[in-house]
């Protein structure tokens, strides 16, 4: 074989603390290498130029580029020995700058660990061979977890771009939390103006089927061909017969059913239709409050209803589809501001949540848009909000900024002088952050048109007089004590990840971070992607947004969709199980360790059990080379004898007295 | 108002504090929750939020003399607000320890009737309150200031003329002792 090694300066990110040309004299001494060199960023053109002029002047029929890490790289040379003319698993990478120069500060030792890396990488080469990637046909069709804004904008650009969508949403309708809303900042425009003919085209476009009321179950399959099974949650109202004409929702006697919706600002009905502009507009009983499903006794929905469609035998139903990519478009959860002993815990009616402001503030609301406090239904005249509750903490374990709730307090501040012109808004801030288009303006425009002062402080304190409320807080500003006698306090609760995130997560091997929210695959250059192939993020299931920035990643993750499922085929990974037929004895242990169902069990003629790998679903994690007790199963590119050459490479036999020969 | 030298601050001031108290003074982000919670902000010179601000920037001397310091009363309502679990009470129970090592207590009668109660309480191994209310009162000159309790309290059998020293007084002086040693 011949080998040729290339050692990458990355400029001083390596040279800086590993001496690259000693490396290189080393390396020519490698068995089987015939030509090495460095060069100062060999990714670049000339970079790549350099290895392909080298492999054909030099005959090579192998390449080592010790840089950095292959995350980013390793699809980048596999390119470039591929242009010139070697199969792209003719290559090995070392990775001196993550695994030693950014490190390590000294320059010998550094130096020493790289030409090591180096002979490693040199050894596995030595034994790799020319592996060939075998294609599959797409499914055509993307699923959507999550019907929020983020998710009717992935679907619509999808199902627009010709591929068949399926939306699943776990609520009774798609909206998410901006169906909630009143108004969006910065420009006060009416939240379901903008958002309900998205949601009417989600119902009414051809290429997109909804599951509302639904979850994802399980998923299986690999990227261009997954299986996932939805569970459709009982609704106890046969959708395929319901209207949406509400007369259940009139008659029914059950009144006092918590209202998700409102932000359990007020009750509803048992069964119900959660908001007028409800996609799907289908009625849905809530089984927990409903009495003819907890008592057996009343059933008045199945009498009034013109078309029949209540059924209260109804059990949740399992569904199957395949498809090519999934995007995944959970959104957030609001934290828990219970967990604050100085806002009370709960125990005053006038302390709530922003998102049950909005609620008030909205015309589709309990109060019909009239600001009415919870308490006595009073117009409050001192409106207090409080930002960050939830957010930058890390005494509650949630240091990050939410990102949003500053422009949203600004927003409530303008609406609440809009419906009460004589009222007075303060605000109680740690930091304003309003870097978007417009946003800095909309803050300054909340203080110096509407007049909502703003104090530079926390809160620290509030607790009842008379039929107000005392809050005690700092403006650190004027390095003071302040206090504002308030009739309403809204908590500007922060970002959270979604409840079940977690779990999804799981289904369907996506990392979440420690707060919850999923791992992209690159924080800068792959901000929807994820690292499981053909799965996509978008919205804030990846970390807080806002509206704009949640639509933008709508698109974009529509656009990889769109991308990937453009192509006819698609190349399967070869670096995959391979079975010794002849070693395999039949025990079927790999099957039962494979975490992806890749392997089966097959009769050879002589009637003998053997396993087999289907090469499309393994993703080559190596799971079953380690469980098979005979070696029979084997990951090629890292089989047992090239990982052992590369231990050998870095502590040589003789060393240890155990020869091998 | 003075103009504070920034780059004149006093980095061994932060890091003293810091390793003293065993708090990073350097996650405070100046929200004021402790200001906003402290029941005695009203008699302070400087509020808690800014006394965390000075020592950040190295003001040694305008800590110190702080009266703030000495109107604390340890009540740890900064420490249980404070979101970047900072031990503020402790932060100010370090500075008093150092403003009086570097003697410039800014609250006299403060310092004063400390030293009146340790010193009573190095004699008879508990305060001895006569005792310690005459030597307060004739160090601080204030001899007014509590008259008006002394037939109250004598009545209620709180003032007694003969100190009750208690057992093993030696042994608290001793402690006095070694502190002095510095052992």
């Amino acid at each position: 074989m011949r080998i040729g090694v290339f050692i990458c300066h990355c400029g001083s990110n390596i040279a800086g603390t590993v001496d690259c040309e000693s490396v290189v004299e080393i390396a020519a001494g490698f068995p089987e290498v015939v030509y090495a060199t460095d060069s100062m960023y060999t990714c670049s053109e000339p970079g790549q130029e350099g290895i392909i002029t080298a492999i054909h002047e030099h005959n090579l029929d192998g390449v080592v580029v010790a840089s950095c890490s292959p995350r980013m790289h390793e699809p980048t040379f596999r390119r470039a020995v591929e242009r010139a003319g070697l199969n792209r698993y003719m290559f090995e990478m070392a990775n001196i700058r993550e695994h030693v120069s950014w490190i390590g500060k000294d320059k010998a030792h550094n130096t020493n660990k790289a030409a090591d890396l180096v002979l490693m990488a040199v050894e596995k080469l030595r034994r790799n061979r020319p592996l060939v990637a075998k294609s599959f046909t797409t499914v055509k069709k993307v699923l959507v977890i999550g019907g929020g804004v983020a998710g009717i904008q992935a679907a619509l650009d999808c199902a627009d771009g010709g591929l068949d969508v399926v939306m699943v949403e776990r609520d009774q309708s798609i909206g998410g939390k901006m169906a909630k809303l009143d108004k969006t900042f910065p420009t006060i425009d009416c939240s379901s103006c903008v958002l309900g003919p998205k949601m009417v085209d989600i119902a009414q476009h051809e290429k997109i089927s909804l599951y509302a009321c639904s979850e994802v179950e399980s998923v299986s399959g690999y990227v261009g061909n997954f299986s996932v099974t939805i569970r459709r949650r009982a609704t106890y109202v046969d959708w395929t017969k319901c209207t949406g004409c509400g007369v259940c929702t009139e008659k029914c006697p059950s009144k006092r059913s918590p209202d998700p919706f409102n932000e359990f600002l007020g009750t509803t009905t048992s069964i119900n239709i959660p908001f007028p502009q409800a996609i799907p507009k289908k009625a849905a009983i809530n089984p927990d409050t409903c009495m003819k499903l907890q008592k057996g006794k009343c059933g008045i929905c199945a009498k009034v209803c013109p078309v029949g469609c209540i059924d209260y035998e109804q059990q949740d139903e399992l569904v199957t589809v395949e498809v090519g990519a999934i995007v995944v478009a959970t959104g957030y959860d609001l934290f828990d501001w219970h967990k604050y002993p100085q806002y009370g815990e709960g125990r005053y009616p006038d302390v709530i949540t922003s998102l049950q402001y909005e609620r008030l503030l909205s015309a589709s609301g309990p109060t019909g848009g009239h600001i009415k406090r919870p308490s006595d239904g009073k117009e409050p005249k001192n409106v207090v909000f409080i930002q960050c509750v939830g957010s930058r903490d890390r005494s509650v374990d949630r240091p990050y900024c939410s990102g949003f709730c500053c422009m949203y307090t600004a927003k409530q501040a303008i609406l609440t002088k809009d419906h009460i012109p004589d009222s007075q808004s303060f605000v109680f801030y740690m930091d304003i952050r309003a870097p978007g288009k417009g946003y800095d303006e909309f803050t300054r425009r909340a203080m110096e048109e509407y007049g909502a002062q703003y104090v530079r402080g926390r809160v620290a304190m509030i607790y009842p007089h008379g039929d107000q409320l005392i809050v005690r807080g700092a403006d650190t500003l004027a390095g003071t004590q302040v206090e504002v006698p308030a009739d309403l306090v809204v908590l500007a609760t922060g970002v959270e990840a979604s409840q079940g995130a977690v779990k999804l997560g799981e289904t369907l091997r996506v990392v979440p971070d420690q707060f919850g929210f999923f791992v992209e695959s690159h924080p800068k250059l792959k901000p929807v992607e994820t690292n499981t192939a053909g799965v996509y993020l978008a919205g804030a299931c990846q970390g807080p947004k806002d509206i704009p920035t949640s639509v933008g990643q709508g698109s974009a993750a529509a656009a990889k969709a769109l991308g990937l499922l453009s192509k006819e085929q698609l190349e399967s990974d070869p670096a995959v199980s391979k079975v010794n037929v002849n070693r395999c004895v039949g025990c079927q242990k790999c099957i039962d360790t494979c975490p992806f169902g890749a392997i089966k069990a097959v009769t050879d003629r002589m009637g003998r059990l053997k396993a087999e790998v289907i090469e499309t679903v393994c993703q080559g994690c190596g799971i079953c080379t380690v469980t098979c007790p005979q070696g029979a199963i084997q990951l090629e590119h890292f089989t047992d004898n090239q990982i052992l050459a590369e231990v050998n490479a870095l502590c040589p036999p003789k060393m240890n007295n155990v020869s091998f020969e | 108002m003075k103009i504070l030298d920034l780059s004149a601050g006093d980095r061994d001031f932060l890091a003293e504090v810091e390793s003293r108290s065993g708090q990073n003074l350097k996650t405070c982000y100046q929200c004021g929750n402790c200001t906003a919670g402290c029941p005695y902000t009203f008699a302070y010179d400087i509020p808690v939020s800014q006394v965390m601000r000075l020592i950040q920037a190295g003001q040694r001397e305008m800590v110190l003399n702080s009266k703030s310091l000495w109107l604390c009363a340890s009540c740890q309502s900064c420490t249980t607000r404070c979101p970047n679990e900072i031990d503020v009470a402790k932060v100010m129970d370090v500075c008093r320890h150092m403003a009086r090592e570097s003697g410039c207590v800014s609250e006299r009668t403060t310092k004063l009737f400390t030293d009146a109660f340790l010193q009573s309480v190095e004699t008879h191994g508990r305060a001895y309150e006569l005792g310690l209310m005459a030597r307060y009162t004739l160090k601080s000159g204030r001899f007014f200031d509590n008259i008006a309790l002394g037939p109250t309290a004598l009545l209620h059998n709180k003032l007694s003329f003969k100190p009750h020293p208690i057992q093993g007084k030696e042994q608290v002086a001793r402690i006095f002792e070694r502190f002095r040693k510095g052992e």
